[in-house]
């Protein structure tokens, strides 16, 4: 477990794949795919972002809501008939936007060394208020055409989620290489050694802000690009979602320790059991409170495994 | 040069009449009429005692230190709110049993939120806020859309109305105040709430001085759900009704209200008497921008921004140089 801390994330994944084949035999036809894949994206997006944080002995609360806010401003400003222009613009805004949001993160927590859980919990009311602001009741959304763009795209008859996310792998796999990669470890680990050691230790806390911001938006403009229309409480409940994604993953909340492979392993793996949830046909009263449970199950599960580790 | 400091608690409620006397110069305020001006206060106060009973547990939780928090309150509220209106039913002898129900099942939720923190190490933050998750879909399967039951008219009297006639404050603010002094006693003049202050200061030297880490924090989640049930009891003693956004409102400022009575966020530092000054000024802020008819996303924005000033001030955390 410990030398594979993704291990966990690749059995459930299999597991959840196999029961997800058995309620749909057509899983595998590149449709089907595809429609699952563009629904998981988000998710893997705005994961991989707190992945980075967490590695680095954080945590970003606010994620959600960088996502709502993003929502907002695209449903707002292109609206159902915009051009695309107008759409290109405002993504560009919206990564500006998230980039900012997590560099305001980053400032309290990294340069006035809050701390990070209380501050980004307080930033994400902040944020939440700022998209209901601009948005107060659901509705916009952006030109349909350009939603199908993100839905149905599929070079080589893949879907455009498995393109996205080998471009996410590859600039991990490099920023790992690089002395950013180890600072992120060291930083995590062991704060106050990697200072001794002369890792900027500030400026590499506040640069994970900023990259899981920047994430966050990319999550927000790949929902709406899902959704098609806007509601400024659709990021509220995927923060939490994430955090567990990074857990299942095996990179733990203490810092230091995993990666960002195995909490998108662990996003897919969710997202696969959100799939079986709505195919079991379970009384919609039920809903919330089983997929709760299985939140707690995955966040307990790698404590579990520990508690008997110790025994042995 | 000599740096005057006032305690926390102080400057709390100094900032809550602060407060109230800019409500009165707004232009729906109360203006110039003491007695009008009088009233709202003692309603203000009367509203604080519910926020101050919900954040009593926030507080005990924050003080034991390690990123103590507990996101399962206002789920909770709601619960034992629910199932006090349902037990109840508008009879008098059932009021007790419901209050023991609430106490007993907010309790059993704290206790599990402990167990995944302690044994589990999941951190309280992600423990709470996934319990809250859990707590809001049983409501949803009990409440299967809407409940029927009543709330006592012994309920209506201790909690909604004054003392008498003649005496214009309202029996809930005695129940506060009594309750304040339990909490007073439990954190100052018990050896739980000496070792809540020494977990929460060191858990490594509290061990190693024989204090039951484990137990402790098992202890202080249940304590803390128990108190956001009884919290939940007060709430729909007050309201009358149910619905399943009751207890939501009152988690933030909860947290917010033990930071500005001068509770360190990082444990080990604090008292009641801070939460219930925090209560008030929280309370009055909610008010306010209810009274100037501010929609609930610039509501939200102040409280987020009131938290963050507040960790700012009381919240930095040493330097690595140091």
């Amino acid at each position: 477990m410990m030398r594979f801390p993704a291990l966990f994330a690749w059995i459930l994944l299999a597991v959840a794949l196999f029961v997800n084949f058995l309620l749909q035999p057509n899983l595998f036809a590149s449709d089907t795919l595809n429609s699952n894949m563009r629904v998981f994206l988000p998710l893997i997006l705005l994961t991989a972002g707190e992945a980075v944080v967490i590695l680095a002995g954080g945590i970003d609360i606010s994620v959600g809501a960088i996502v709502s806010i993003v929502n907002a401003i695209l449903a707002t400003r292109v609206g159902l008939s915009g051009s695309p222009e107008a759409m290109w613009q405002y993504v560009i805004v919206a990564l500006l936007v998230g980039v900012l949001a997590g560099a305001f993160n980053g400032f309290f927590v990294a340069y006035l060394r809050l701390q990070p859980i209380i501050t980004t919990y307080a930033t994400s009311f902040l944020y939440a208020g700022l998209a209901l602001f601009i948005l107060p009741n659901p509705g916009g959304g952006i030109p349909s055409p350009i939603a199908e763009l993100y839905r149905s795209t599929m070079p080589l008859k893949l879907p455009l989620a498995f393109f996205i996310i080998a471009i996410l792998l590859g600039v991990w796999a490099y920023i790992r290489s690089t002395r950013y990669g180890n600072y992120l470890y060291a930083v995590g680990g062991k704060p106050q050694a990697a200072y001794e050691t002369a890792v900027p230790v500030t400026l590499v806390q506040f640069s994970t802000y900023v990259i899981s911001g920047l994430m966050a938006a990319f999550a927000g403009i790949a929902i709406t690009m899902l959704s098609g229309s806007g509601n400024a409480e659709i990021g509220a409940a995927m923060t939490l979602t994430s955090i567990t994604a990074v857990v299942i993953g095996g990179t733990a909340l203490s810092g230091g320790v995993g990666g960002v492979a195995g909490p998108v392993v662990g996003a897919i793996t969710l997202g696969f059991i959100q799939n079986i949830i709505s195919f079991a046909r379970i009384d919609t009263w039920w809903e919330t409170l089983v997929k709760a449970l299985i939140i707690v199950a995955a966040l307990a599960t790698p404590g579990i495994i520990n508690l008997f580790r110790r025994r042995e | 040069m000599k740096r005057i400091s006032i305690s926390p608690p102080v400057a709390a409620l100094l900032l809550a009449v602060i407060l109230f006397v800019l409500s009165g110069l707004l232009p729906n305020g109360f203006g110039s009429d003491l007695g009008i001006a009088r009233a709202q206060a003692l309603n203000i106060l009367r509203l604080s005692a519910f926020l101050g009973v919900i954040a009593a547990g926030q507080t005990l939780v924050i003080i034991s230190g390690y990123e103590g928090i507990d996101l399962s309150s206002g789920a909770v509220v709601t619960l034992t709110a629910i199932l006090t209106y349902v037990v109840v039913s508008g009879a008098n002898e059932k009021v007790i049993p419901a209050l023991l129900l609430s106490l007993v099942v907010g309790a059993l939720i704290g206790f599990f939120n402990g167990a995944g923190i302690s044994y589990l190490k999941i951190s309280p933050f992600v423990m709470t806020l996934s319990m809250a998750g859990v707590v809001t879909g049983a409501i949803i399967v009990l409440n299967h859309g809407n409940v029927s039951g009543k709330v006592a008219p012994i309920m209506t009297r201790l909690i909604a109305r004054p003392i008498s006639p003649g005496i214009p404050i309202p029996t809930v603010l005695v129940i506060w105040l009594l309750f304040g002094i339990l909490m007073w006693v439990l954190l100052e003049r018990t050896v739980y709430g000496k070792n809540l202050f020494a977990i929460g200061v060191n858990r490594v030297t509290a061990k190693l001085s024989g204090v039951n880490v484990t137990g402790m924090v098992l202890a202080t989640y249940a304590l803390a759900g128990a108190l956001a049930g009884f919290g939940g009891f007060l709430v729909v003693g007050n309201t009358g009704v149910v619905m399943i956004q009751l207890g939501q409102p009152f988690l933030f400022p909860s947290i917010a209200a033990v930071a500005v009575g001068g509770t360190l966020l990082s444990g080990g530092k604090g008292s009641y008497w801070g939460t219930m000054a925090g209560a008030i000024v929280l309370t009055l802020l909610t008010s306010l921008l209810t009274t100037m008819q501010m929609p609930d996303s610039v509501r939200r924005m102040v409280l987020g921004a009131t938290l963050l000033v507040l960790i700012s001030i009381y919240g930095r955390q040493r330097a690595l140089r140091q």
